[in-house]
């Protein structure tokens, strides 16, 4: 074998080696064991600490709050929601104590109306909610229920609603002329629905050719507040259609928007 | 090596040596896997959002911050307003963790507005992983994207490959990081501490294999759809009746 291919075959050996020793001490011992990456990663991460306990963790001690809490309205809202981060807590019970919100800043952030917020869920406006009073006061937090009476109005649940209707024509319609409400409405409101107007007739008590002192239906005469909701009926005459012409197949809500009618 | 000379006997003991050796390793590795009580190739984790329920609290935001330590200014999990206007502007602003913005136009030029949170989507063919030059990111057997703090070089191709804006530059260590679905928590039998605070319920976790979880009867429920389908990124964050305006 000539001397310059002997060398080049030595030099090869040599680099070869060398990648092998370098290999050796670069690539992390468990690199490729499932994948393309370091296998000892996965224990690693999956062995930080927890700071949320977790709800199961809170029932073996505060069994009694956790019964009232499950059979509340707010049996899907976690402990730590409100409570902060409790893991700590559980491990030492005595000496950290997980946070007790009772400042009035800290239910807003939840039930302060937000349009954004799905129409029905519980908002009030906290300027106008009682200022300067605790929720906890009136609102028991693991089991809330209204005080008695609450809701007053429908704008507590229904905030996005009765804002858009107070800007409307309707504004001086209470939602009882349309809705009818069952009292049990205002503890399970999914479960006993309000009723919503199911015929063409019923609008057309105010807004038919025919409709006015025949049907029994008076408006009120215009700039006279009314109880319910205190605001003045606007002094234009009420839109009139006939109802053998116009629109015979639809209910009237499924082209106009009784909250916030187009005619202004 | 002499073939020849193997005849039936030799090749039966081989083959019987060879059993033996294969039932041996077996054993050893499923006592292994018992020792340590998870076994991750059983999992394929997966979360629902259902926007409807979203109240935009960002309880999941303060929950993230705690469990996973992120630094300041940086977000692992955020909820997006969308407001839609009468004039067909589409407005979308992350709502801030501790003082919660206000809606941005006036509340009778809304046509609809809704939240929508957002994570890491976990995809299946995650382009973060694609992209990395070392193997720092990687999707476990159950199918958990992560990062590998120790080895990641704080390049951020990752970052920029992320479709969904998931990830950032954590300072302190100057290395990618990214929402882990907990999976420190999960690997324990707990849920994300993001689905634990959710008060109303917007987010649903579980397994995507197995028919008796939260996340899978949910599935069957509900009208799913993923983050921009068109990047076959096969997300396993799926959103129930998504607006078609939410990117």
């Amino acid at each position: 074998m000539p001397q310059q291919v002997t060398r080049l075959l030595v030099m090869f050996l040599l680099f070869g080696v060398a990648l092998v020793v370098a290999r050796h001490f670069l690539v992390p011992a468990t690199f490729g064991q499932i994948g393309h990456y370091r296998a000892a990663a996965i224990p690693q991460i999956a062995a930080r600490p927890v700071r949320y306990a977790g709800r199961e963790a809170c029932a073996d001690c505060h069994s009694d709050e956790v019964e009232a809490h499950d059979r509340g309205r707010h049996q899907f809202v976690g402990c730590e929601t409100c409570h902060g981060p409790a893991a700590a807590h559980v491990e030492n019970p005595t000496e950290v104590k997980p946070r007790v919100p009772r400042e009035r800043e800290f239910c807003p952030r939840c039930h302060g109306y937000d349009p954004s917020r799905p129409t029905g869920f519980p908002q009030i406006e906290p300027a106008s909610h009682n200022p300067g009073q605790s929720c906890v006061t009136c609102h028991a937090p693991h089991a809330p229920v209204p005080p008695s009476g609450a809701p007053s109005s429908c704008a507590a649940c229904h905030g996005e609603i009765a804002r858009t209707k107070a800007a409307s024509r309707h504004a001086a319609v209470p939602c009882t002329r349309c809705h009818e409400v069952p009292d049990q409405h205002r503890e399970t409101p999914r479960t006993s629905p309000a009723t919503k107007p199911a015929t063409r007739e019923f609008c057309g008590e105010c807004h038919a050719k025919t409709a006015g002192e025949a049907s029994g239906v008076r408006r009120p005469a215009s700039g006279v507040r009314t109880s319910d909701t205190g605001l003045r009926t606007p002094d234009i005459a009420i839109p009139k259609i006939d109802m053998s012409q116009h629109g015979q197949r639809f209910l009237c809500q499924q082209c106009h928007y009784p909250h916030s009618p187009e005619v202004r | 090596m002499d073939d020849e000379g193997l005849d039936r006997r030799e090749f039966l003991q081989r083959c019987g040596a060879a059993a033996a050796i294969a039932w041996v390793v077996r054993v050893a590795t499923t006592e292994a896997e018992q020792r340590g009580d998870y076994k991750a190739a059983d999992h394929l984790y997966g979360m629902a959002i259902d926007p409807a329920k979203c109240i935009g609290c960002a309880r999941c935001m303060e929950a993230c911050r705690a469990e996973n330590d992120v630094e300041a200014g940086a977000v692992r999990t955020w909820v997006e307003r969308y407001v839609l206007t009468t004039d067909g502007q589409t407005i979308v602003q992350a709502i801030d963790e501790k003082h919660q913005t206000k809606a941005p136009v006036d509340e009778h030029k809304i046509l609809r507005t809704f939240f929508v949170p957002k994570l890491c989507n976990h995809c299946a063919n995650a382009p973060c992983v694609q992209v990395c030059p070392v193997g720092a990111t990687f999707t476990t057997p159950d199918g958990v994207v992560l990062v590998d703090k120790d080895y990641c070089i704080g390049c951020r191709y990752c970052i920029q490959a992320c479709p969904y804006g998931a990830r950032y530059l954590d300072t302190r260590t100057r290395t990618a990081d990214k929402c882990t679905f907990c999976y420190h928590r999960i690997t324990r039998g707990l849920v994300p501490a993001c689905v634990e605070v959710c008060p109303s319920g917007a987010r649903i976790f579980g397994e995507l294999k197995d028919r008796n979880s939260p996340l899978a009867r949910y599935m069957r429920f509900s009208k799913l759809q993923v983050l921009k389908p068109h990047l076959n990124t096969e997300p396993h964050v799926y959103y129930a009746n998504l607006d078609g305006e939410v990117r």
